[in-house]
């Protein structure tokens, strides 16, 4: 419908704002009489804590308050611990840490804060941290994620005993070796999948405030959608009503996954607020993101794939270890299980599956859901082991994956591990991402780039992911008598453009013009109580879901309404474009608000107004499957180790798309996330522990010049299992680029004979590669 | 210890007091609450808190406040015109979908406008390699580049100045 239906390429509502400098982000936020809040971190990866002497820093100008783990034990604030539960196969279950707000009796990581310093400015509040004196015992660490599982690794949780919190299994690897027996080729691969900083570009704060009258605490923070942090926040730390707690978001400087968590930070702001009597403030800094931020990925995988004589995989086999950090993210050791492991076969038609995982404790900084979260780790792996499996069996990099994809007429299809894949045109994604990036023509191209002494190389990745996080999320549509309409959401736009993508369907659902919507979001005070907020690629669908099904009941209840109007029966009302029609007779939906106030236009015992809720709640493990094929071409400067990516194609199936100049971005995001991994970033721990990677000095944040322009395109294939038919966008890009590059370079590489390296693919690493091979050579 | 200070910002005399090490972000941000400029790192990668100061791009956290005094500073409040319409390169961000969380955003404006005048009809190499250092981490650059590139013809045509 119209131009601004679903669909149509509508410009954002949002952006007029934000290119202004009018948005308002958590450090914009300033309240009177507010004190400054910096943390004192430790610059230990791990050590007992003997004293901390507080007295020298209270003595300072400005100080309002210092506060320690000892303070918030006193006064009953509680603790963090992870949301997973997890045992092996004899039933034996995880260890399961608590984590304290500030690190009491031992610090695990550096960064950990150990106390708060209040004071009235924020120069002061620095200065006087620096006097806040923590004597220290240095213990033992480990941050090596593969050096954990070794028993005589230094322990992170002497009471556990061990660095391996669990050993996980789908089921008893005996039940796979029988078909591993039968491949008449066999197939490894050993990767280390990088750890990454999430690094949304707004470092994190928190401004809280109390209110002694009314016993109400909010709290200004970014997030993802405040109802999660709200009820941890009420129910776990503070111990409060969680309608006492009030949690807001006016803008979000981006989000990735890791800002949907409740940090000890924010608890610590919260209570500092409440103990001190004053307003708190807390500005992070860059630095502060880089050592307290959850990270993302740091897994190493040992896989093996059997294949038959027909280039079919019969068997396949994944041993994962987790990095987790020093204590457990809330939903950080589910990621290469629940999270990513289920879908490690990805596209593919694969009946025998064995995976495990071993998640570690390291002295490093917590991991968490990063865009994917757990998702690009698996569709990497899978996509490494076909390459492998192409250099293995002589087949094509693309005629041995076409061999393998789960076909069409397959779906629905249920995997191994239980997720039933809807829909998906594999082979057409794979047909469409060879014919727009020129596949055939590569050969050309490569001999071109020769001439001028370069290697060039192409690559393709597959991938597959399950999208939709929590099961529930509450929606609710107002349509006010002066005819406009407004979405109160739970669900939480830190940069997705939901503003504009809820308002196109509201004008398409319900005919009230695109320009007459606005979103209340960001505060839960006004975002319905059954709302989760946005992650894991869900707001299309389930906030999606939940407007449409709120404008059902508004026109459900408008028939109603301008039945009595036109004087005739609800069953002969129409309702199109916006219009209710009966017989002769019509009413726009605008009329019918305004009538709605009034209870003499209702019928009886009707309530006044146009104003609806729907709580959408599906199966648990039910999800939607986006997907797609990604290629990538680099040229390699042999002398120089760079990689230089000169073309990228990526199809994506998101299903039906809502509006494709958003979800566009969404990919090319994604896909730069991607990229960066497999070119730029890698978080880097020394032997102790030290983080030698904490600033954009040190961390390969990619840049513009890191990339080529992107060809996007969409094979878009309908969801079955929701009525809008949408699948996830969010995440996709980073699933699908890290293979595609990866294998490109591995392509331009293929003369000096390697085949596999670990990702980032920077200039030191490609370099030092090319000259082992040339002096293996030599020798 | 505190010293005056004193400048033009976005067309507004404005004065003030500040400590010797106050940095021209911190005037900016907390003395004369023009938020829309905004800091992303301790270490001068982001380029979030770009402004012009007498019509160069500068890092607003590189600078202390009192080597601006007396120049003239445009901020991201200082773009678009008293009726509310857009600086050609707001606009070319609009169109093509240059943003997304909006943080690094400021930033890339006023980077923006700085390459489109040094390189009327910017090509989108040049452009890649002129936003060395501004960080984005939601669009993976193709929007805010084709912007650029788009805004620079825009700009060269008109023969923009601001």
């Amino acid at each position: 419908m119209g131009q601004f239906g679903i669909g149509q390429p509508v410009r954002r509502k949002e952006d007029v704002r934000l290119l202004t400098g009018k948005g308002v982000y958590t450090d914009d936020v300033n309240i009177d009489g507010q004190v400054f809040a910096v943390f004192v971190r430790s610059p230990q990866a791990h050590a007992t804590i003997n004293s901390i002497d507080i007295q020298p820093a209270l003595a300072a100008e400005g100080v309002i308050a210092i506060y320690t783990g000892d303070d918030l034990a006193a006064d009953g604030v509680g603790t963090l611990e992870t949301e997973v539960e997890m045992s092996d196969l004899a039933g034996n279950p995880m260890f399961r840490p608590k984590r304290t707000l500030l690190a009491t009796g031992k610090v695990r990581f550096l960064g950990e804060p150990v106390a708060v310093v209040l004071a009235e400015t924020q120069e002061q509040a620095r200065a006087a941290a620096e006097l806040v004196m923590v004597d220290y015992d240095q213990l033992p660490s480990i941050a090596s994620t593969s050096g954990a599982v070794d028993p005589s690794s230094p322990p992170v949780w002497p009471e556990h005993g061990s660095n391996v919190s669990v050993h996980w299994e789908n089921r008893p690897a005996s039940e796979i070796d029988v078909h591993m027996e039968r491949a008449k080729t066999r197939v490894t691969v050993d990767i280390v999948n990088n750890r990454l900083v999430p690094n949304p570009m707004e470092p994190r704060a928190a401004v809280a405030q109390f209110d002694a009258e009314t016993g109400v605490m909010t709290l200004y923070a970014p997030t993802q959608g405040g109802r999660r942090i709200q009820g941890g926040l009420a129910k776990g730390i503070l111990k409060i009503p969680a309608d006492k707690m009030r949690v807001i978001s006016q803008d979000t400087g981006g989000g990735f996954g890791i800002r949907g968590k409740l940090y000890p930070e924010l608890g610590v702001v919260c209570w500092a607020a409440r103990r001190s009597g004053r307003p708190v403030k807390w500005r992070g800094d860059r630095s502060e993101t880089f050592v307290s931020d959850y990270h993302g990925r740091d897994q190493v995988n040992h896989a093996e794939m059997g294949l038959d004589e027909n280039g079919r995989v019969v068997a396949l086999k994944v041993h994962t270890i987790l990095n987790v950090g020093a204590y457990m993210g809330e939903n950080g050791p589910r990621l290469p299980i629940s999270g990513g492991g289920r879908i490690i076969p990805g596209v593919y038609d694969i009946a025998n599956f064995y995976f495990s995982v071993k998640p570690v404790f390291t002295n490093t900084v917590p991991t968490d859901t990063y865009r994917g979260a757990g998702r690009p780790e698996a569709n990497f792996l899978m996509e490494r082991l076909m390459d492998a499996a192409a250099d293995a069996t002589g087949l094509s990099r693309d005629e041995v994956r076409r061999r393998n994809v789960i076909r069409q007429d397959q779906m629905p299809y249920m995997t191994q591990m239980g997720l039933l894949i809807d829909s998906g045109d594999f082979i057409g994604n794979m047909d469409m991402a060879m014919e727009h990036s020129d596949w055939k023509g590569f050969e050309a191209r490569r001999k071109d780039s020769e001439k001028t002494g370069k290697l060039r190389g192409i690559g393709i990745g597959n991938f597959v992911e399950a999208a939709g996080g929590r099961p529930t999320e509450e929606m609710r549509v107002r349509i006010s008598p002066d005819g406009k309409a407004t979405v109160f959401a739970g669900t939480y736009s830190h940069g997705q453009g939901h503003e504009t993508v809820y308002a196109q369907l509201i004008e398409e659902y319900l005919g009230v013009p695109f320009a007459d919507v606005s979103l209340v979001q960001g505060d839960t005070a006004t975002s319905p109580m059954g709302s989760a907020g946005t992650f894991g690629s869900r707001s299309s669908w389930m906030g999606g879901l939940g407007i449409r099904k709120s404008s059902d009941a508004v026109i459900a209840k408008g028939r109603k309404i301008a039945a009595k109007l036109l004087q005739g029966e609800e069953e002969g009302v129409t309702f199109e474009n916006g219009v209710f029609s009966a017989g002769a007779g019509s009413v726009t939906i605008q009329e019918v608000a305004k009538a709605a106030q009034e209870p003499k236009n209702l019928p009886e015992g009707m309530e006044p107004g146009l104003d609806e809720s729907f709580h959408v709640k599906r199966d648990a493990e039910l999800f939607n499957f986006p997907n797609g094929c990604h290629v990538c071409e680099v040229e390699v400067d042999p002398d120089l180790g760079i990689v230089q990516i000169v073309r990228y194609t990526a199809v994506d199936d998101c299903g039906v798309v809502l509006n494709p100049f958003i979800v566009h971005g969404q990919v090319y995001g994604g896909v730069a996330q991607g990229i960066g991994q497999a070119l730029t970033e890698n978080t880097v721990y020394d032997a102790e522990g030290q983080l030698m990677t904490g600033s954009f000095m040190d961390y390969g944040m990619p840049k513009a010049q890191h990339f080529s322009h992107i060809e996007a395109l969409f094979n878009e294939v309908p969801c079955k299992t929701n009525e809008l038919g949408v699948k996830g966008a969010g995440e996709a890009g980073a699933c699908g680029a890290p293979s595609a590059f990866v294998s490109a370079v591995m392509d331009a590489l293929k003369p000096y004979g390697i085949r596999h390296l670990d990702m980032p693919l920077t200039p030191d690493r490609v370099w030092q590669a090319i000259a082992e091979a040339k002096s293996d050579k030599a020798a | 210890m505190l010293t005056d200070v004193n400048m033009t910002i976005n067309g507004r005399e404005v004065s003030g007091k500040v400590e010797a090490r106050t940095l021209l972000v911190e005037f900016i941000r907390d003395h004369l609450k023009l938020t829309g400029t905004h800091v992303g790192c301790d270490t001068t990668q982001c380029g979030c808190c770009v402004v012009h100061v007498d019509g160069r791009a500068v890092k607003s956290c590189t600078i202390l406040a009192l080597q601006a005094r007396g120049t003239s500073v445009t901020t991201i409040e200082g773009l678009a015109k008293p009726d509310g319409s857009l600086h050609p390169m707001q606009e070319a961000f609009r169109e093509h979908h240059g943003l997304q969380c909006g943080f690094c955003t400021p930033g890339m404006v006023m980077m923006g406008i700085d390459i489109a005048r040094r390189h009327p009809n910017a090509d989108e190499h040049t452009v890649r390699h002129e936003l060395e250092g501004n960080i984005c981490r939601c669009t993976g650059y193709q929007g805010i580049v084709e912007a650029i590139v788009d805004a620079s013809r825009t700009m060269a045509t008109a023969g923009e100045k601001v």
